[in-house]
């Protein structure tokens, strides 16, 4: 539908700023503009870093068990190994407190490092940033089985119900209607309140069953708009069938609107995940998400904080990184949406019309 | 019209029936309402768990239960609705009857400010593309987005509630943060004014010095100990007010506007100590209703002292101007209510609580006390609420805005030679508000059910307590009340919005599909 390049301008009436662009993407794909145009954004790029770095750094810091076999953690403590308390060096009737230096020793003459409990112990010992992968591991999962299932769930009701339209698209509507009329936090408290000890993929599973509402809205509006287009016509009457049109023809020129889409049910799901874990619904204990650790020691804030601070911001990092990612991606995929020309990009376009003009 | 209403209204009936029905069996399946009473030791165990069975039917089972419970709802249509009993054999609908004001009370407030400021805020930053405060805007949109309201709460709380506490036992501003707050509030300007380089440390300078000035003289004359504006200060913003809302609604060159705005002005001065003495009687409630409509009255019927024609935009804004001044010198009247707060028993000295929803201690009698006690406990909820949906406000205007700017009427108004004023405000800002109207409609209920969370960090008694008090308890008459209060109101929501957006928009057609 867009990045049309056969209106490309010809003279120099147009060579501002439309020149630039149409230089720009001169011979190339569709997928390479939206990449090129998603590695300039500078805040995506840096979360999409910050992200993969996180990721990688939760997933490996403790033991995983995959079937048989078990990969050990760079980490030494395991999240539900106890330990002694820690006393010395912490501030009188305090225990556990954190081991984390940041400040170099030119300043404070202790040099920075971890020590042996960078972000401290729980009342019990165990190991507190062990417990902040852990949990960690579970929201990003539970946010990646939401995004995964509702994603597909969403993609195929908007896709069928704006595609064939008629009475299969007031079914599947009202059933949508139907769906949204149950706030997802009753579902994820009926549900995690009594099978919260099924583990937390169950609860996932069921959330993501829920989930995908707006999407499917969504989806059935880009259907509705792209299916009148001359290029499904051409198609259909070249022979593709149902199947083709939708997945070759328009599944990809709607991919942005989706793309974008399950990133903000991602970091919706994040933050759904924390609060049902707050409000006891969600994991339940031993098992560890960000949501329950906050819930636990928000009392403890006034002489703990850092049982506090630690699984908020990680909630934060990866909310932010994947919302900002999800806003470079729409950018990205915006065909009216313009970067900022640069003053040097503006040079070049003068130099580029006084040239034209000299050629004339 | 009718007919579409009617099919969208049945529709209704039909989808709140088929997730009652199932809600009601996923509770009824999840857990029994009886388990704590059969393993309770208490003598009469037995008997309470007669009772409940009859007074439930918890011999039927829950498919055929719930067209029990059902029979009693549809008792609407009849003028006798039963919502049944709850776990405590208390009749459900008085428990959402006491519960109902506190939600709304909580839901209203922060939703109307995070409308407020966060489409004034979301308009400025699309008004300057791409500029340094729309990048900090975005930030800042971003970061609240991605922030846990639990979090946020107990971060409030210790820091806003308990500090501020502190602060008022000494209120004297520390040097360090004076020139902080003047700092910040000087690049806020200037990022919001902008300009040339020169300009714009012009402004950072002014606002400094100004805001510098302002707070040493707060802090040294105690003010924060015993606020108010005073007839100076309102005389002053009042003057503002009517500046700043003729600017906004008809342009400052409109004379007749900025009289009868100004004109209000000195009727708000001249009332300050009349209003002040009415205050104070005490007088029975009805008193301020009446107020209110002798203000507007007043403000409608003034401008036309000042012109013949093109009434309806200049009463408009004398209206508006009213209203504010109105407003101030309500905040006023609160404000010298503060120190005989502070220092009743029931406070003494920590007026920011951190839990509750009215200060049982206080002696009730005082209106003004009073209102002002709900204020301090609705403060923090109300904030932390409106931290969380300020920012989808803030994305979506701005959003809207900047589409709306890229249309050709837009180019079109702006070659009729129209004032930038009236280019923005009349077409641009019009044409925003059509699709934020219908997201604010949605958004307003969907708080209702949803500020599960925030009730129960602050310990207020709302529907979300309601609602999960029902669920631990396997209540499901008392949750059913809940869900279907607001899944009714979720769903009415949704169809309102949509008249309103076919209202509001001449080009969109009820009924014929799309939306």
């Amino acid at each position: 539908m867009a990045f049309r390049k056969d209106k490309a301008p010809v003279d120099s009436e147009l060579s501002g700023e439309q020149a630039i662009f149409n230089k720009e993407t001169e011979g190339l794909s569709q997928g390479q503009i939206v990449f090129r145009r998603f590695v300039r954004h500078k805040a995506a790029m840096t979360s999409v870093f910050v992200l993969a770095s996180l990721i990688t750094m939760v997933f490996t810091a403790l033991e995983t068990k995959i079937g048989p076999w078990t990969i050990p953690g760079w980490w030494k403590h395991g999240f539900e190994e106890l330990l002694d308390l820690r006393t010395e060096g912490c501030p009188p009737g305090i225990v556990g407190c954190p081991t984390i230096d940041a400040v170099p020793s030119f300043i404070d003459g202790t040099g920075m490092g971890l020590g042996m409990h960078p972000f401290g112990q729980d009342d019990i010992g165990h190991d507190y940033f062990a417990m902040v992968m852990r949990g960690a591991q579970r929201s990003l999962y539970v946010a990646f089985v939401i995004g995964t299932l509702a994603g597909t769930i969403g993609i195929t009701v908007g896709a069928i119900s704006g595609y064939f339209r008629g009475w299969i698209d007031s079914v599947l509507m009202r059933f949508t209607d139907f769906i949204i009329t149950i706030p997802s936090i009753i579902i994820g408290s009926v549900v995690g309140y009594h099978f919260g000890n099924l583990g937390v993929g169950f609860l996932a599973f069921y959330l993501g069953l829920f989930a995908w509402t707006g999407l499917s809205r969504l989806v059935r509006g880009e259907f509705l708009k792209l299916r009148e287009l001359e290029f499904v016509d051409a198609a259909r009457v070249a022979g593709a069938s149902n199947r083709r049109i939708i997945f070759k023809h328009i599944l990809p020129n709607a991919v942005g609107v989706i793309i974008v889409s399950i990133t903000l049910l991602m970091s919706g799901a994040i933050l759904l995940e924390t609060a049902l874990s707050f409000l006891g619904f969600g994991v339940v204990a031993p098992d560890v998400s960000l949501g329950s650790l906050i819930s636990q020691f928000q009392d403890s804030f006034t002489t703990r904080p850092w049982l506090f601070w630690w699984p908020g911001l990680l909630i934060i990092t990866i909310a932010l990184c994947i919302n900002f990612i999800g806003d470079g991606l729409r950018d990205a995929f915006d065909p009216r949406q313009r970067r900022r020309l640069t003053k040097k990009d503006k040079e070049n376009a003068k130099v580029q019309a006084r040239n034209a003009a000299a050629n004339v | 019209m009718f007919a579409y209403i009617s099919r969208r209204l049945g529709v209704l009936f039909v989808i709140l029936f088929g997730s009652s029905f199932i809600l009601y069996n996923l509770a009824a399946i999840s857990g029994d309402i009886l388990e704590s009473l059969r393993l309770s030791r208490e003598p009469n165990a037995q008997q309470q768990i007669i009772a409940l069975t009859r007074d439930l039917n918890l011999d039927v089972p829950p498919p055929l239960r719930y067209f029990l419970w059902l029979r009693g709802i549809l008792g609407v249509f009849i003028g006798s609705p039963d919502f049944g009993l709850t776990r405590t054999q208390q009749p459900v609908i008085n428990e959402i009857l006491l519960a109902l004001p506190a939600t709304v009370r909580l839901v209203t407030a922060a939703t109307i400010i995070a409308i407020v400021l966060g489409i004034t805020i979301g308009i400025v930053t699309a008004l300057r593309q791409y500029s340094r405060f729309d990048y900090a805007m975005t930030f800042v949109s971003f970061l609240l987005f991605s922030l846990p309201i639990f979090w946020v709460a107990v971060l409030l709380k210790e820091y806003l509630a308990i500090q501020f506490n502190n602060f008022l036992g000494d209120p004297t501003i520390p040097l360090p943060w004076l020139i902080g707050l003047s700092v910040a509030s000087g690049i806020f300007w200037a990022a919001v004014i902008s300009g040339t380089r020169a300009r714009v440390f012009q402004i950072f300078g002014g606002v400094f010095a100004l805001n510098f000035a302002f707070l040493s003289f707060l802090s040294a004359t105690k003010w924060f100990a015993n606020p108010s504006i005073g007839p100076i200060g309102i005389a002053l913003l009042s003057v503002g007010v009517a500046y700043g809302v003729t600017q906004l609604s008809t342009g400052i060159t409109n004379k007749a506007a900025l009289k009868s705005s100004l004109a209000m002005a000195a009727i708000a001065v001249a009332l300050y100590y009349p209003v002040q003495w009415l205050f104070a009687q005490d007088a029975k409630a009805i008193i301020y209703p009446l107020m209110v409509i002798t203000l507007f009255v007043v403000a409608g019927v003034v401008p036309l002292k000042f012109t013949k024609i093109d009434r309806g935009p200049i009463i408009r804004t004398s209206m508006i101007s009213a209203f504010l001044m109105g407003l101030l010198l309500v905040i006023n009247e609160l404000m010298q209510t503060w120190q005989p707060y502070m220092e009743t028993d029931a406070v003494y000295f920590r007026p920011i609580p951190t839990v509750g929803q009215v200060n049982a201690l206080l002696e009730p009698g005082n209106f003004w006390m009073s209102l002002l006690d709900a204020l301090v406990h609705m403060f923090l909820p109300t904030l932390a609420l409106l931290l969380i949906s300020f920012a989808g406000y803030v994305r979506f205007s701005r959003g809207t805005l900047l589409e709306v700017l890229n249309q050709d009427y837009m180019r079109t108004a702006r070659a009729k030679g129209l004032t930038e004023r009236t280019v923005i405000m009349r077409h641009a800002f019009r044409n925003t508000m059509i699709p934020l109207t219908t997201i604010m409609v949605v958004d307003f209920v969907s708080i209702i059910g949803g500020a599960i969370i925030t009730e129960r960090i602050f310990g207020w008694i709302g529907m979300g307590t309601l609602f999960n008090q029902a669920i631990n308890t396997y209540d499901l008459n008392l949750l059913m009340g809940v869900f279907l209060l607001t899944g009714f109101l979720a769903v009415a929501a949704n169809l309102v919005a949509d008249l309103l957006y076919t209202a509001l928009d001449p080009r969109i057609r009820a009924g014929s599909g799309g939306k």
